[in-house]
């Protein structure tokens, strides 16, 4: 057992965790926020990206102990309050999710594609970049249309603000 | 995935006696893309895991003229975005920036790429036709001498990858047929025109022993560096991996067929 610690959405978060546990388990299980998916459990649907110092990453494929010290934001960090990010409400907005189970995974890496692209952001690169997400329920299509919508309206190649980074 | 305990030295000499103590049982824990996921299929138990991402002298790019000095811990990300390398390589950045998925980048590492040497791996076929050279703790090994065959390397027991280096080509070209659904290297070629005239051809995913030196390839293109000077050979099918995505006449020809594509890219 190891004590981790570590910044999650903005506040500092401690447990004691077996070595073997996996990032996606210590932020479901210890830490409740289970908005963070496990959908393929072999590193790569994505369902389980967040971000650890300001970068995507698969949780699923990382060790709570390699976490400990790091700022890690998940899909619950993102909105202020009621006021959705604006990634999330053009998925809204452009329908970008059927089932659902995909979307905090498709939505960290969007915001994490979009901060480094900005509103340079085109069909193209974006299809590439959704390499290591998968949905099986309608194609990508409205996926694809909600992070332009996003990267549009960034209006610049600055990072978008998250609420808790 | 079996238990395990988890290490994280601060410098190399502390990760050097933590895998001493772990008496073989132990493993180096960089990106962990390929280990993370070997572990959770219960494939490897390694009762000891020493991370070496907090080892400051395992980081960083260093670029001075056409010579080139990346750490072992440093990331795929941080290598396709960096600007020396951009200018002086850009072959070897495009190469870095088709890795795995933006997630699989960002914690990747070209040290444990080298040190695992997977079949499909990219930077193998890239650092063989460069000719480049694998830093260590203990020593300095061509690309060459370092990668012996399939999952096997020169590296000792004790031993770390610290950093690669090389001279920037003064042409290099990656072209990389990619599975449909894997997304890994069915075969995949770095044809480098290096410093001295010679010509480097490094070919990974196809072969059945690992990246390999495609030499026919080298000597054809040493008087011409064109697509043209490859029509009049052929791969030889026996060292050709075969499974259920292709034949090895199929990987055979798609060989000849990737470094052409990557030599009409090469600049």
């Amino acid at each position: 057992m190891s004590k981790v610690s570590m910044t999650v959405n903005g506040r500092t978060m401690t447990g004691d965790v077996e070595d073997r546990t996996l990032l996606v388990h210590f932020l479901r299980d210890t830490l409740g926020l289970t908005g963070t998916h496990v959908g393929c459990d072999t590193s790569q649907c994505g369902a389980c990206v967040v971000h650890v110092d300001g970068k995507a990453v698969k949780s699923c494929t990382m060790l709570a102990a390699q976490a400990s010290g790091s700022s890690v934001t998940t899909i619950e960090g993102l909105a202020k309050g009621q006021e959705l990010h604006p990634v999330q409400a053009a998925f809204k907005e452009h329908h970008g999710l059927q089932c659902g189970y995909c979307t905090p995974g498709m939505i960290m890496t969007a915001v994490d594609m979009i901060g480094r692209h900005g509103a340079s952001l085109d069909e193209e690169t974006v299809r590439e970049e959704l390499d290591g997400n998968i949905c099986r329920c309608t194609g990508y299509h409205n996926i694809v249309a909600a992070i332009l919508s996003a990267a549009k309206s960034s209006g610049s190649q600055a990072e978008q603000p998250i609420a808790a980074e | 995935m079996y238990e395990t305990s988890y290490q994280r030295p601060s410098s190399i000499d502390e990760a050097i006696k933590l895998l001493g103590d772990g008496e073989g049982e132990a493993k180096l824990l960089s990106g962990g893309m390929t280990l993370i996921p070997t572990m959770k299929q219960r494939l490897a138990m390694p009762s000891v895991l020493i991370d070496l991402r907090h080892i400051s002298d395992l980081k960083g790019i260093s670029v001075d003229g056409s010579k080139i000095r990346i750490g072992g811990a440093t990331t795929h990300a941080e290598i396709a975005r960096h600007d020396g390398i951009k200018a002086a390589a850009p072959s070897f950045a495009y190469l870095a920036g088709l890795i795995g998925d933006p997630a699989v980048r960002h914690m990747g590492t070209i040290g444990g790429s080298v040190a695992n040497f997977d079949p499909a791996a990219d930077y193998p076929a890239a650092l063989l036709a460069i000719g480049a050279t694998i830093h260590t703790n203990t020593r300095e090994l061509s690309a060459d001498e370092f990668f012996l065959g399939m999952f096997e390397t020169a590296l000792e027991e004790n031993e770390i990858v610290t950093a690669v280096s090389f001279e920037a080509p003064q042409a290099g070209g990656w072209e990389k047929f990619r599975n449909p659904a894997s997304r890994y290297a069915m075969c995949a070629v770095f044809v480098a025109k290096r410093t001295d005239g010679s010509v480097g051809v490094g070919v990974t995913g196809a072969g059945n022993n690992g990246a390999f030196r495609w030499t026919e390839a080298e000597s054809a293109l040493s008087g011409s560096f064109d697509g043209s000077a490859l029509d009049g050979l052929t791969v030889d099918e026996g060292a050709m991996m075969s499974d259920i995505h292709g034949t090895s006449a199929y990987r055979a020809n798609l060989t000849k067929v990737v470094a052409k594509r990557a030599l009409a890219k090469a600049k």
